[in-house]
This record gives structure tokens, sequence and C-alpha cells, in this order.
């Protein structure tokens, strides 16, 4: 990536300007509390709490204006292991309550640690609600495409055929695709990236942080006993190549061995489609622009890929616009009201107009 | 023309030995016609759903309360917007009773009907008893009007209507006729009817008009035709009554002064109050106030008119459902508000998961029921007193609820405070049960002083409150104040306080996760004492003559059981009541209370809920008398029940 970080030093970043500062310099071990962490061996969850707990000293904020609200699931026990402020809720709802929290106080980084399950099946509505609405939430989304803590059923990103216990001759619904999704509804921020890739999850955590508004970060993440591999073509060294598409914006979206495949957009239907880079396409290739207005592009890009082989694959910031945020048009009205109307007189609110007084 | 006088049948309250009859004659000076003084009258107006019924009966009623009687409203109109015209189900009508003395039901049967149409006649005529004054638009008694309704013949012309006073008032074309001066339609004109219909009423009760004349220029200030036209028509009302041969008496019904405590009053609804009693609750406890609400009837008033009051720093925030309405509010209750989430039956099916996380995680958080009529959708519009079951124990695991219900439309401000005072001292989930009948009904309300409003202060957690085995001092969020059981209240934001916290099961004290059976058993005990050890008044039993029969209620109830309990004392009968305010707990004395009595009767607007508790936690046989036909109780029914069970 190649956008300049805003969030060198420390407790700079304008989304978060109404977050208190920390007093003198974090660690990486500030975040972590005495809770002993009971994900499986293995499991991609380590990865991704490492990558949270190492990258939040950089924000250089309060970490007791820290809140960590999560669902249900494996991935939800994540707010345990983070020693700020954290609510782990019910299955699906951790949007909601974390609107409510967000909402009503703007001195809050909030962020929301759901799953494939909580946040697309259960707890649907409230993403995408979340999403539209564009309150200062920061969700982090696990898709492990597979439901874990009940013991392997297939989720709403399992791919079609699944075996599971639940589907023993294979899933008959269609999965969805979380960027895909999330664009639609509105979505100002989409990203997506890899738990074990740090270094790229921690600049999208960056970006994320930075967005004024609801971000919405997809983390494929390995559930190494239930649907263990599930992200490997975009691992394997060899395979990622042709799997992989790493989005910067500004730059021609390039990928393979030395950039030898691009993406065009198809004059004909306007569609995006994979071409093998020449000399006399090369012009042709896609420029990413992930600040662009219109959705139309970024949706696009997220439809590259394969839902069974995981190839063409884009991870990175899809999608990154500013648009107005909630909780702050909230405050706004308040101020309005009292400017308009003063700051309430509760006795004059009681009295209202008519009245009649008895008198002894 | 003969007077109105409401026989004992008729009489809703019997507030003292004597019918209620014509108690004074008068000509009023420079007037040609005879004036009389009632003690209280029943008016009911009855329409089409479009023909402005509600608002006819709130300006009678603003009027009403503007002249000083003591009143009670009950509005009852259909779920449809706009129903079929001309129909059955299509309805709408107002009651209202109003009085020179204290009352305390809508009434049960009016003394004057206004029916705008045959299908409001039909509806209405069965709850009006003969000798009645009944007031029709002859305009829209038409043969196709009244075929529709299953009028063979006109009953204005077969004599079915003999017994009655009836008045046939072309209501429509005058209405047209006062307004041909103006550029409207004649659709347009016929608008005003109402307006014409309550000019003449305001004038028969002497009613001061001088509010309506207000709210009609300011309702309509952006369309000063229509403003002038309504104001217009009902000014034509009044002058008709004045000058028409077919009035020829008019009423007084004099202030009731001698019923009401010094004070300064104004007339209010149950969701009003109720609002109110929320932005109150979040001064006195010095939080700001947040409401998570999806709109759903009766309650979506309560959200419009939060949302009135940003001023107040109140947040209100319109969620995409029920459960993400309760969600919000228990994350800005996290976040340290006054949270509250306002719902119906259907409403609180649906929060019910998020209801017993509130419980786990021990936060104070208000849920608003205004109950209706069930299972399902229900009665969306009509009144029932079935979620108490729901209320007390409609979530899973062991998950106690404190239960408040109002028991008049004006009580729904106190009773507001008090659950708010019972959330924020014990941090814990409160259930307040109104319902339909309540939130929009309406009567006198004595405005208090805000001195009078109860001290709520909260202290949130500001530091360490426990200090470990090798000495270092570290902060529990589980760690309970010894009195009330209530844990500490630590929101984010706070140095050294950070914790996380959740529906899993918890270590007591440190607020750890925690699967240990000892544990589960001890906090699933200590979250019950808490609730059941809630500081709550005694029961307060009226009970003059020593009698062997309780009469015991809960919630809207109250209006109708003490009218009929007034009766019943009028008619020499000794009857006892009590009046329950706290569900859960439930008063300390009540045992004692009804071990008292021989006899115990619990009317209930459900199936015996109220009477399904008592005889479970006290072993008492209790008589249960229910009514779930979407209306509150008549008195007379009540009266006559009661009297069968003293009797027995």
């Amino acid at each position: 990536m190649t956008e300049t970080s805003t969030t060198e030093g420390t407790g700079t970043i304008e989304a978060l300007s109404l977050v208190p500062k920390a007093v003198g310099r974090q660690s990486m071990k500030d975040f972590k509390s005495d809770q002993e962490v009971r994900w499986c061996p293995g499991c991609g969850d380590y990865a991704i709490l490492a990558a949270v707990q190492g990258f939040m000293p950089e924000l250089g904020l309060a970490k007791e204006n820290i809140v960590f609200v999560s669902g249900i699931g494996c991935s939800s026990r994540f707010p345990y292991y983070m020693n700020t402020y954290g609510m782990h809720s019910i299955h699906g709802r951790a949007p909601a309550i974390a609107t409510g929290l967000a909402a009503s106080r703007r001195d809050l980084s909030v962020w929301v640690v759901t799953g494939d399950g909580d946040a697309l099946s259960i707890g649907g509505n409230h993403l995408i609600h979340a999403l539209r609405r564009n309150v200062n939430l920061k969700i982090l989304l696990f898709n492990n495409r597979i439901y874990g803590l009940t013991k392997g059923q297939y989720s709403p990103t399992s791919e079609i055929g699944k075996i599971t216990k639940s589907t023993p001759m294979g899933s008959l619904d269609a999965p969805f695709n979380p960027v895909s999704l999330a664009l639609g509804a509105e979505a100002s921020f989409v990203a997506r990236t890899i738990d074990s890739d740090r270094r790229h999850l921690t600049e999208v955590l960056r970006r994320a942080a930075a967005h004024p508004g609801t971000a919405l970060v997809e983390i494929y993440q390995n559930c190494n006993i239930f649907n263990d591999g599930a992200f490997e073509a975009l691992k394997d060294r060899e395979s990622a190549e042709e799997a992989v598409i790493r989005l910067e914006h500004g730059q021609p979206i390039r990928f393979g061995a030395d950039g030898a495949r691009g993406v065009v957009r198809d004059p004909a239907s306007g569609d995006l489609r994979v071409v093998t880079v020449t000399a006399d396409n090369e012009a042709d290739v896609l420029v990413h622009d992930a600040h662009a207005t219109s959705p139309t592009t970024a949706f696009a890009l997220s439809r590259l890929a394969d839902p069974d082989t995981l190839h063409h694959t884009p991870i990175g910031v899809l999608r990154s616009v500013e648009r107005p945020v909630y909780d702050t048009q909230l405050a706004d009205q308040l101020d309005v009201a009292i400017e308009q109307h003063g700051k309430g007189d509760l006795a004059a609110l009681l009295a209202g107009g008519d009245t009649w007084t008895v008198v002894g | 023309m003969t007077s109105q006088v409401s026989s004992p049948a008729e009489q809703a309250d019997g507030t003292d030995g004597n019918d209620t009859t014509v108690v004074g004659e008068q000509r009023r000076p420079g007037g040609t016609k005879d004036v009389r003084r009632l003690d209280r009258v029943i008016i009911r107006f009855a329409g089409d759903s479009g023909d402005g019924m509600q608002l006819t009966g709130d300006r009678f009623t603003s009027e009403t309360a503007s002249f000083g009687n003591d009143l009670s409203t009950l509005p009852n109109f259909p779920a449809e917007i706009r129903a079929p015209a001309g129909t059955l189900p299509g309805v709408s009508s107002f009651q209202l009773h109003f009085a020179d003395h204290d009352i305390l039901t809508p009434g049960d049967a009016p003394n004057v009907l206004v029916a705008m149409n045959p299908a409001a006649l039909k509806a209405n005529i069965g709850d009006v008893p003969r000798g009645a004054e009944i007031i029709v638009n002859t305009d829209e008694f038409t043969k196709r009007a009244m075929q529709k309704v299953g009028y063979a013949a006109s009953p204005l012309e077969d004599g079915s209507l003999d017994g009655y006073q009836l008045h046939p008032v072309p209501l429509t074309t005058l209405t047209v006729e006062a307004l041909k001066e103006f550029d409207l339609t004649r659709k347009e004109a016929e608008r005003s009817k109402n307006m014409f219909a309550l000019g003449l009423l305001s004038w028969m009760y002497h009613r001061p008009t001088e509010g309506t004349e207000k709210f009609l220029k300011s309702k309509f200030a952006k369309k000063p035709d229509i403003a002038a036209a309504n104001l217009t028509a009902f000014r034509a009302g009044w002058n008709f009554g004045e000058t028409t041969e077919d009035f020829a008496v008019s009423y007084e019904v004099a202030p009731a002064a001698k019923a009401f405590p010094v004070g300064t009053y104004r007339n209010i609804s149950g969701n009003l109050a109720l609002s109110y009693g929320l932005i109150s609750a979040s001064r006195q406890a010095d939080l700001p106030l947040f409401l998570g609400s999806y709109p759903i009837t009766p309650a979506s008033d309560i959200l419009h008119e939060l949302s009135k009051h940003k001023n107040f720093g109140v947040r209100t925030f319109q969620a995409e459902d029920e459960i993400a309405g309760i969600g919000a509010a228990l994350g800005a209750a996290f976040g340290g508000s006054l949270a509250v989430t306002t719902t119906s039956g259907p409403g609180v099916a649906l929060k019910s998961e998020t209801i017993g996380l509130a419980v786990s995680m021990e936060l104070p958080l208000l849920i608003v029921d205004i109950q209706r009529g069930g299972p399902s959708t229900g009665l969306p519009t009509k009144t029932e007193q079935a979620d108490l079951l729901q209320a007390m124990f409609g979530r899973n695991g062991e998950a106690p609820v404190p239960i408040v219900a109002p028991r008049t439309p004006a009580d729904c401000f106190d009773a507001a405070l008090e659950a708010a005072r019972i959330a924020l001292t014990y941090r814990t989930p409160v259930m307040l049960l109104s319902d339909g009948y309540l939130a929009n009904g309406s009567e006198p309300w004595r405005i208090p002083e805000l001195d009078e409003l109860p001290d709520l202060a909260v202290q949130f957690a500001q530091g360490p409150n426990h200090t470990l085995d090798d000495g270092s001092e570290v902060f529990w969020p589980y760690k309970r104040d010894p009195q009330t059981l209530a844990r500490p209240w630590a929101v984010p934001g706070t140095p050294g306080l950070e914790h996380r916290i959740g529906g899993i099961e918890k270590e007591d004290g440190t607020g750890n996760i925690s699967y240990a059976p000892a544990n589960h058993e001890f906090m699933v005990r200590v979250r019950q004492a808490k609730i059941d050890g809630i500081d709550v008044p005694d029961l307060e039993v009226d009970d003059p003559h020593e009698a062997r029969t309780l009469v015991l209620g809960w919630g809207s109830t109250y209006g109708p059981i003490t009218a009929a309990v007034r009766r019943l004392r009028t008619a020499g009968e000794a009857v006892a009541q009590a009046h329950l305010r706290h569900l859960n707990p439930f008063p300390r004395n009540l045992g004692a209370v009804l071990e008292r009595y021989d006899k115990v009767v619990i009317p209930e607007m459900n199936l015996g809920q109220l009477a399904t508790l008592v005889r479970a936690k006290y072993l008492v046989d209790a008589r249960s008398y229910n009514q779930v036909n979407g209306m509150p109780f008549k008195a007379e029914q009540l009266a006559a029940t009661l009297k069968e069970a003293i009797d027995d």
C-alpha cells in the first residue's frame, strides 16, 4: 500500500479526535488482558489478536476509551483478551449494541468483533443497518466459512455443496460475499485481509481506524479444526500469485508473477475481467480508486473472485469514501435543538400550555 | 325535552349517595334558553375513521380540562388507518366523562352519542341507555349507507330510537352551507363537519372555546384558508345550537375545584406522562436519556414525544427492529446513559434475549411495554393486561426482572420515575407495564414542583474496590453493594477500571468467565436475591368497614375497580380494596394482607395472570374475574361481580 499513513505519531487520527489521548507510551502488553486465551491451538484468531494488540498502541488512545463489543461465536471471545472495556453480548446483536454505545459516547473508539455466522446469518439485519447508518464503528468480521463453536455446520459464506454435519449430502444455499454485501448496504469503508498476513492486516486496521464512520474489515481466518485450509489458495506461495489481487489506491491493478496479470474493463459489458498484460493492453489496466464516489467498480472487483477456488480474490481497501457520520449528526441535532429552543427547562415542559389552578 | 338523568345502572363512579341528576336550573342572563346544571356527563363522539373523531374528542377534552372539570377519556379506534368508509369495523370513537367531582373512569354508558353516520350509530347504540341524547348527522343516512350496515329501514324513522332524545341534524349540509363563501370544493368543505359538531357540543356544555380557536389557527398556520374554514364551521356549530329550536336546553357542569388538591393542573395522556417521567428521571439522575425503539402501536407516541426534546439531551434512535432497539439501549446503558426501550407485547417477545443479557450484565435499563390485545399481532389498538407473565417469566434461565405498573394515565409519570429508581439503584432491567387504555386515555394531572421529584443520583465506580491477598488494589466488576446487592457501574472512559462483561456466567466478584457449578448456583441465587430484596412500599388497603372481601387489582383496572367499590359502599356493602403497583417483587406485606380476608377477588384484563402468581406464592384461593374484549372494565359490571362474591 502506498498511501501515506495518517496514524504516524500517536493520537492524531482526525476521526478519533474526540477520544482522549494516551498518557505516555503504550506497548502491545498494555492491551493484553490477564485472561488465558482459549481458542484451539493453531486457530487463525491468535494471529488476528496479536495483530490487533500490536496495532493498538499506534492509535495512541487512552485505552479506557476503547471498547470491543462482540456477539457469539469463536471470534466473539475476542474482547475477553483485550485489556480495554469490552462486552461479549448475544448472537448477532453486537452491531446494534455498539451503535447505542457509539451514538451516546463520542469520546469512545468502538470496535465490533464478529464472525460469518454472527454477522451474516443471525445478525445480518444489524450489520447492513449499521453500514447504511455509518455509525463510528470498526467492524472486524472474522470469516472462516464455517460454524466453529457449534462444531462444524456450514455457514452463510460456505461454498455450495459443502459437506458438514448438518449437510451430509452437501449444502444447497449460495454463499454471501461479505464485501459485495457491504457495498450493497451503502458501506463507506470496505476492506478485506488475511489472518496470516500480519503486515497487510495491520495496514488495513490502520486505514479502518482512520475512517470516519462504519468500517467493515473482512478477515479471512482459518479454522484448523472444522474447515482447515479454507484459504490455502491465498496463502500457498505458488497458488497465491494467481489467486491474490492486492489493491492499492492509485495503482494499476496487477498481480501474478512479475505483475503478468491485470484487471481491465470489458468495453462491451462494462464488467471487469482478468487478462495477461501485454504491451498492447497495458494502458487499459484499471487503476484502483478506493475513493470513487460510485461503488460500482468496487462491487465489480468484489465479484472477480471464484467462490470455490478463490482465484482472483482482491484484498486491501476496496472502498473508502467520506459521508455523514450518524453519531456526529445526532450530536449536531442536539446542539441545534439547544440553539433553537434553549437548554431544556423541565418545569416549563411539565407545565405545558393549557393549565388551570386550584386554590384552597 | 326531558332532562339528562343517569340512573344508578349507568352511573360510573358513585362518588356520593345520590344519583347523578339535574342539580339546578337557571336561565342564562341574556339567553333565551334553559340552562341546567349537571354534576357529570358522558359524551361519545363516533364516526368513520376518516371523520376526525379523535381530534374532535381531544379538543373537547382540552376545553373541558381548561374549564377545570375532572375528566377521563377512552379513545377507541381501529388498527387500520383508513378502514373502508361507512363500515362497522371502520368506526372510530372517543368517549369523555367529565364532572364537577372526582371521577375514576371514562364512564360505562354515554349520556350523549354523536353519530356521524349509520355505522357509528349501529356500532354504538348498544352502549347507549334509553333516555340518552343522540345527535345524528342525517346527511349520511342515505339508503345505501344504511344498507351497508344492515339497516333495512331508517332507524331515524322506524321508531327504534323512540326511547331516546333524538336530534337529527344535517351536519354535512349545514357545514357546507356555512363555508359557501370559501373557495373550497364540496368535499373539502365537508371535512370540517367534525368542527361543526364540536361547536354544537361546546355550546351544549358551555365549554370555553378560546383553546380550540387557538389550536385551529396554529394547526393550519400554513394554510390560513383551511384554518378560517374550520373556525367558521366551529362557530357555525355553536351558533346553530344557540338558535335552533331542536336544542332547547344547554348544560353546565361546574369545575371540580373541590375534588382537587391545591395546585396547577393540566390534562395529560398516559404516553405523554410516561415520556415526561422519563425526561424527569434523566434530570433527577443527571444522566443523558437514550431511547432505542422500533415503531409499534400503542407505544410509538413515546418515541415521537421524546424525539421532540433533544434540547434536554435526549437521544432517540429509531432502530431497524425491536432487537436493535433494546440492543442500542443496552449499549448506551453500558456507556452510562439512562437507557430505555419502548414497545408493546410482540416487541417484548423479540427483546427477551437482550433483557436476559441485561439481567446477566446487571445494567440499568427500562423496558416500557404498552400492552395491547394478544397473542401475536392481536388487537393493536385495544387494551389488555396479558403480558404480566411474559414480563415476569418470558426469558430463558432464571432471569428475574422487577415490574412496575401505573394505575392511571397521570400515574404513568410517577411510575416511570419509580422504574428508573429501581433500575439505577439495583443495576437491573425493569419492566414498566402500561397498556393501551392508559396510553391513550387522559385525565387532569397536578403538575409537580421540581423539588418534589425523587433524587435519583447515581455514583459511577471511580477506582479499585477490592484488595487482593498480595495487597494489590483491583477493580472487581461483580463485587456487590452489601445492602442492595447491586454491582458497580463502571463506564468506559474511567481509567483503571477496564473490564469485560457478557452473557456467559461470571465468577462472583471478578466477573471472569466461570463454568464452576457452585459459582453458577451462587450467581443464580444472588441475582434472584437482589430482585427479591428491592425496597418497595407496603401495600395500602382501603378498608373503612372491616370487610370480609378484598378486591385486589394492578395497573389500569384501578379506575373501574375503585368506581365499583364506591358503588358497593354507597349501597351499604363492606368491601376492601388494594391495588398493586409493584408486581415483582410484591410488597412485603401482601401475604399478611391476603390472610386478613375470607375472600379475595382479582379482576384482570387477562385470563387470571396476577391470580396465578398470588395463588402460587401465597396459597390463597383467590377468585379471578376476567375480561379480554379489548376494552376496560365497566364499573357496573364489576360491582355486580363483586357483590356476588360478597354474598357468596
